[in-house]
């Protein structure tokens, strides 16, 4: 091991394996991750080459017959555990994405929750056995985010009771679903419901597109791969055409909305139902955003320590990177942020788990409110995320640009995050919408509850938003109540604004969307500041719970780092409020330097502690051994252009070159 | 419009009609487009020579770019080296001077992706470094391509900071040479362009030993490969560093030198000698080293960071006005996306920056230009300043810049993703920007450097005399300021003398304070050095603030040139220099705020200013995009081009992709893979 990576993790102040439990769940679960993780990690048919060197094309090559073989020897290992599924699928596919995803992802659980008994007879069964392959087809090349926008057509036919199912534009083209341009043979569309001359809206129909034993595209339909991404490579993100193409009418998924054979249409019971797979969806994400930001900060932070460069004091040797100040305030904020997405997302997982409990008892009451929530929270830590992830590659100075540091991979396979399941934007202005009306509600008598209570304490009676000064400027900053306190001051004082400014709008330009649009970079701001508040609350609520005093008082630093730092980032905010003076700002300053030099010795252990493999991170500069420039060197003598010591392009164009001048 | 059918993409079914939404933005221009691209162009002779240049290479299939979106890394080095050699055969046969805008403008036209680029920076290094012999010698052979010379400076564990690199030249007063020599692995030369496959020789940067003592850095001509065969010399070890995030263009490589001798007259010696009998001779100071890395980066802000962000900026609001999303009023068809305020926040601030970035490179090119022969000519005075200035540059433009360009393609939604949008290549370059020729946190630390140094000086010499000797560009630093930004109304903060005024404030606050922070570290008993990294944190927001108010000032000097000859530009520029610096307060509103700069009331009016000049920026957005005159070709978007045809573009490039040849498609890894998948039937599953 590099001596600097054993001396950094010999001073740590703390056992990283507690974290590394508490992160998991409780040890039982670290223990059976590892146990999972060292099966795959010595199961010959999930080792390959570097896809850093494959074409794309080797790399779907790779990535199907990995998932072919996972599909398989999960089963066989019996694995069914929601969290289990998760990690197999990660190790195996090194997180990243795989032809199989939508099948496994979207496919199987629309049919399981979207499909009648006799739906999941002809259709569920010869899916989960891989006869079936399918994706789940709803973007469109002119609509994304925007479902009602959606172009794509089913129109009922009584006579031959079928649908027809069309695009009738280039925009409606159905374009990126995974797994479309290669490897289905069936995708779930969504499309336009027209019946008796009437649209019913969108609904879910199961669409053979490929001849099964020749995987020939149906006549009628022009399916293909959408070409080169930014990555994604092991991914065939399609795109698929319906020319009329006709459907029996048992193929749409009739479980709620149903279309009788004569053409009368059958209203679904609600449509809050579906909320609960988007809200799975993005609490996911929103533990992939801690995911993520960990790998690119185990990565930096070791090379960091492992990195010389430069001096502090003329004559010294120089010194590890990671003892600049500017280094250690680059990443320190990020690791700390990381720890806080990642209690955000095991409470968002755990609370959809409860909800979706008390939803199998009928009741739907926290589902808006959790709806709203997520979308924004999704929001929040992709963007942060994504920020992040670069922060950590240029980190790695001009190395983290080579793949062999790992990040270029980390961040493209995670920035699409911000724009799929709900471009962020929008996210933001969902969850603004959901406060907007809590707001109301509080100024009509109501009280707000939940994670928006804190509306509830707002002098209603204010008519400028900037004669606060009678909120309490009291603020401990040493103290996690105080600090989520300040936080919750700050987004209670922005989203009034943005209620009192939408209200302005609306007064004088009467129409309510319009208003709605002149206000909405405040009201993202106002929902950036509830997010961070929740983000602050949820890191607060998990440190009172820590036991070990050792794990407390580095993870306290971690939470005390995070909040202070969005105070100075954000700091016109709590100054413009009178939430904060001027010479507290200076204290925040002055602290978070001090909070760096009381980081750094943990701060090896502390992203040892995230407990990645080697395999997953894919990263030369962030081995856990330390050893970079020696396997630096071994792994780029792989270059394909390296092949050769004389490169063909050298007789084809850079002799004649000379000769011809 | 004239110059309309020079814009499109020909050869494609839809350059015939252009888009009505885009069509509706440019029918009532509230300015005259061409005015301004000949302003940008620096007169209308040079627009008119460069589109002769675009229309060149316009019809070539060879230099079509569109195929480049599907190619591997070794495709790309192969193509970008073809298009390298049928420019210079092109050259030859136009007669086209060296140098000459021609030049420029045809790297420019065909998205700077031709091979070879570090080449000429090595060229560029020789002309700086090398004495009149060596140059004489060296660059004609350069020019006809007889040698083909990487710069080799970076090494695998050594970057920014040049004192640390290993790599040795050990003069032999026996035989008159230098031995060059790799000490450790991380000694290994690391990422030059042009090394890994292409150069024949490579300037190496290596520290000199010679009589015994060490004199630091110096330039060396080390032949590499075979002019005969193109194999390695011995000793060399030398390669393909792997792949990276982008740029696949080109060639980065290692190079290992195990004692290599190169004769003593291949140490370039502008500025420094050794003597057969190896006594070490000096004219100039020693920072004279870094001449070529400012060249580098003068050059590289304006055809890698200024055509990027501005290229972005085209692509991602030309898609605005196409792209349909969701309704404003229910009432409405669905609005163009550019109509969101939340998307013209995202998109107008790049938009400003991209002409803020012009000026800026506007005037370093100027000051550039002034000061280059002087400090050839052994004339030092300005090399300073022409180092902060270049180097602030370098870190604010990169750094903005490639935050720009992502937040342009993540504003292109999913298809910002796909590369046939351009925005991933564009993004890639940027981000690469932001390391490479310095990293950016070193290099605002060596602005507040000379910051520090000039204004302590100042603040502590009690005569206006010696105030006067600065630096022109840190004069104002010391220049008595106002404490209370006096705006009353939204209008005021329309004043560029107001904001100049709240930028100045900070920056001249943020360093004040970073030097109190030293001293106070000092007398607590710090030594300096210590005392150095633990304020750098401070330090770094004085050099940004800093660079934003060079900027914001480059700016608007500019502007005041137009006022009376150019009132329609000058009105929709000025109101992209109001944005710019505008946002930048905002974004930084903390600083203002905090010894009460601005008031609490004053913030909500500065916002309120921000939000209509969004609006306002948002009906020219189009006219201003279009007047960078990029050609189709060389945006090379799908999404971004000049009739706005983006969804027949994008679903036919998407056919071109090898993935949907019917020769390859599917066969492969459907029989392997997917067949006895799905044929396994559930026996085993």
């Amino acid at each position: 091991m590099n001596p600097d990576l054993r001396r950094e993790r010999a001073a740590a102040t703390f056992n990283p394996e507690l974290i590394t439990n508490l992160l998991d769940g409780s040890p039982e679960k670290t223990q059976r991750r590892r146990e999972i993780e060292n099966k795959i990690l010595s199961d010959p048919d999930f080792q390959h080459e570097d896809y850093n060197f494959l074409t794309r094309s080797e790399r779907y090559d790779v990535a199907i017959k990995k998932s072919a073989v996972m599909v398989k020897k999960m089963r066989e290992f019996g694995i069914a555990d929601p969290d289990e599924i998760m990690w197999f699928k990660n190790f195996v596919h090194r997180g990243r994405p795989e032809p199989l995803d939508l099948h496994l992802g979207m496919f199987l659980p629309t049919l399981l929750h979207q499909a009648t008994a006799e739906q999941q007879e002809r259709f569920f069964m010869p899916a989960w056995n891989l006869e079936i392959t399918g994706t789940y087809a709803q973007t469109e090349m002119g609509h994304g985010t925007h479902l009602r926008g959606l172009e794509t057509t089913a129109t009922y036919d009584p006579k031959t009771q079928e649908f027809i199912m069309n695009s009738p534009t280039v925009t409606s083209i159905k374009w990126w679903p995974g797994g479309l341009g290669k490897t289905s043979n069936h995708a779930i569309v969504l499309a336009q419901l027209f019946t008796q001359g009437k649209c019913y809206g969108l609904h879910a129909f199961v669409v053979p597109i490929r001849e099964m034993g020749t995987h020939k595209p149906l006549p009628g339909i022009t399916v293909g791969d959408i070409g080169p991404k930014f990555g994604y490579e092991e991914m065939d993100n399609g795109y698929l055409k319906m020319d009329n193409y006709r459907i029996p009418r048992e193929n749409m998924l009739m479980k709620y909305a149903q279309v009788k054979p004569d053409g009368t249409y059958v209203k679904p019971v609600s449509n809050k139902l579906t909320y609960g797979t988007m809200v799975f969806v993005r609490s996911y994400l929103v533990g992939e955003a801690a995911r993520s930001l960990s790998k690119a900060c185990t990565i930096a932070i070791r090379y960091s320590a492992v990195r010389h460069q430069s001096e502090i004091k003329p004559g010294e040797p120089e010194p590890q990177v990671l003892d600049f100040q500017t280094q250690q305030y680059k990443l320190f904020p990020i690791l700390a942020t990381a720890y806080a997405f990642q209690f955000v997302g095991k409470y968002m997982k755990d609370t959809y788990y409860r909800i979706n409990e008390s939803i199998g008892q009928g009741d739907l009451s926290e589902l808006p409110e959790l709806h709203a929530l997520t979308a924004g929270l999704k929001a929040f830590t992709t963007w942060t995320a994504n920020t992040g992830i670069e922060e950590c590659r240029l980190a790695c100075g001009g190395h983290g640009y080579s793949h062999c540091s790992g990040i270029p991979n980390i961040y493209v396979t995670f920035t699409p995050a911000c724009t799929f399941e709900g471009e962020n934007t929008v996210m933001m202005l969902q969850t603004a919408r959901f406060l907007m009306k809590s707001y109301d509600q509080v100024q009509s008598g109501k009280l707000a509850c939940g994670l928006v209570s804190y509306l509830n304490d707002l002098p209603s009676q204010r008519i400028q938003p900037q004669q606060v000064a009678a909120w309490p400027t009291v603020v401990d900053i040493n103290d996690p109540d105080s600090l989520t306190e300040v936080y919750k001051l700050r987004a209670a004082r922005l989203i009034d604004i943005a209620a009192k400014n939408l209200h302005t709008e609306m007064s004088c330009r009467k129409s309510k969307e319009v208003a709605w649009n002149l206000t909405s970079v405040d009201l993202v701001r106002a929902t950036e500041a509830h997010c961070h508040y929740v983000v602050v609350k949820l890191f607060a609520d998990k440190l009172q719970k820590i036991q070990d005093k050792a794990v407390h008082s580095v993870l306290r630093n971690l939470f005390l780092l995070y909040s202070l730092y969005g105070i100075s980032q954000k700091a016109g905010d709590f100054l413009q409020g009178n939430i904060m003076t001027g010479s507290q700002i200076t204290q925040v300053n002055q602290h978070i330097l001090e909070l760096l030099t009381a980081i750094r010795p943990n701060a090896v252990a502390l992203v040892d502690a995230f407990d990645f493999k080697d395999m997953t991170l894919g990263s030369v500069l962030g081995r856990y051994d330390g050893n970079v420039y020696e396997n630096l060197f071994e792994w780029a003598k792989k270059s394909p252009l390296n092949k050769t010591q004389v490169h063909e392009s050298y007789h084809k164009y850079l002799k004649p070159l000379k000769s011809n001048l | 419009m004239g110059s309309r059918a020079h814009r499109v993409s020909l050869g494609d079914a839809w350059s015939g009609r252009v888009h009505p939404d885009i069509e509706s933005e440019r029918r009532w221009p509230a300015f005259d487009v061409e005015r301004l691209t000949n302003l940008l162009d620096g007169g209308a002779q040079n627009t008119a020579l460069r589109r002769k240049v675009e229309t060149l290479v316009r019809d070539d299939p060879a230099f079509n770019l569109i195929h480049t979106h599907f190619m591997t890394q070794d495709e790309h080095f192969q193509a970008a080296t073809q298009r390298l050699f049928l420019i210079q055969k092109l050259a030859k046969r136009m007669d086209w001077p060296d140098d000459s805008l021609e030049f420029q403008y045809i790297y420019r036209a065909l998205s700077g992706d031709i091979s070879l680029g570090v080449h000429s920076v090595a060229m560029n290094a020789i002309k700086s470094l090398g004495s009149e012999e060596q140059i004489a010698k060296w660059v004609p052979l350069c020019k006809t391509y007889q040698i083909i010379v990487s710069y080799a400076q970076t090494e695998m564990g050594h970057g920014t900071y040049l004192q640390g690199l290993e790599t040795e030249a050990t003069y032999d007063a026996a035989t008159q040479e230098f031995v060059i020599h790799s000490p450790t692995m991380t000694a290994t030369k690391w990422w030059p362009g042009d090394l890994g496959q292409a150069a024949t020789h490579a300037l190496v940067m290596a520290q000199l030993t010679c009589s015994g003592a060490r004199w630091g850095m110096h330039a060396f001509m080390v032949p590499i490969r075979s002019l005969q065969d193109h194999t390695p010399l011995p000793g060399i070890t030398v390669g393909d560093i792997g792949p990276k995030m982008g740029i696949e263009i080109t060639d980065n490589g290692f190079l290992r030198l195990d004692h290599v001798r190169v004769p003593r007259e291949n140490m370039l010696s502008r500025f420094t000698q050794v003597s057969p009998d190896g006594t070490y001779v000096r004219h100039g100071i020693a920072q004279v080293n870094y001449l070529p890395m400012v060249v580098t980066r003068v050059y590289m802000l304006r055809n890698i960071v200024l055509y990027g962000l501005q290229k972005a900026c085209v692509i991602a609001t030309r898609y605005s006005v196409i792209r349909r999303q969701s309704r404003i009023r229910p009432s409405d068809p669905e609005a163009k996306i550019l109509d969101y305020q939340t998307q013209q926040q995202k998109l107008i601030f790049p938009l400003a920056m991209g002409y803020a970035f012009h000026f800026q490179v506007a005037s370093i090119m100027d000051f550039f230009h002034r000061s280059y022969d002087a400090i050839r000519n052994k004339d030092m005075s300005l090399l300073p300043e022409l180092h902060a200035l270049t180097t602030g540059s370098k870190a604010m433009m990169t750094e903005f810049g490639a935050h720009g360009v992502e937040l342009c393609r993540r504003a292109c939604g999913g298809h910002g993703y796909s590369k046939l949008s351009g925005m991933p290549s564009l993004a890639t370059y940027l981000l690469a920007s932001c390391t490479y020729e310095g990293e950016n946190t070193v290099l605002y630390l060596q602005v507040a450097r000379f910051l520090v140094k000039n204004c302590r000086q100042a603040w502590e010499a009690s005569d206006p005399a010696s105030r006067k000797s600065l630096p022109q560009s840190v004069s104002y630093l010391t220049a008595a300021r106002v404490d209370k930004c006096p705006a009353q109304t939204e209008a005021h903060f329309l004043h560029p003398e107001l904001y100049m005024q709240a930028w100045a404030h900070v920056a001249a606050r943020l360093l004040e304070s970073s030097v109190h922070h030293l001293q106070m570290l000092v007398q607590a008993g710090a030594d300096e050095h210590e005392a150095w990294n633990q304020t750098s944190v401070l330090l770094l927001q004085a050099a940004k603030a800093h660079c934003y108010y060079i900027t914001v000032k480059n700016f608007k000097e500019a502007l005041e040139k137009l006022e009376h000859g150019e009132p329609a530009v000058h009105r929709v520029l000025k109101r992209l220099c109001d944005l710019f610096a505008l946002h930048g307060i905002l974004a930084d509103l903390g600083s203002f705020l905090y010894d009460g700069f601005l008031s609490a009331p004053q913030v909500n009016m500065l916002r309120t200013t921000y939000l209509d000049l969004l609006l306002q920026i948002r009906k020219d957005a189009i006219l201003l995009t279009d007047a960078f005159d990029f050609t189709d070709q060389c945006l090379n978007s799908a999404l971004g081009c000049y009739d706005g045809n983006v969804y027949e573009r994008l679903f036919q490039w998407a056919q071109m992709s090898p993935n949907n040849n019917s020769q390859t498609q599917e066969k492969p890894a459907y029989t392997k893979y997917i067949r006895p998948l799905m044929q396994s039937r559930g026996s085993k599953l």
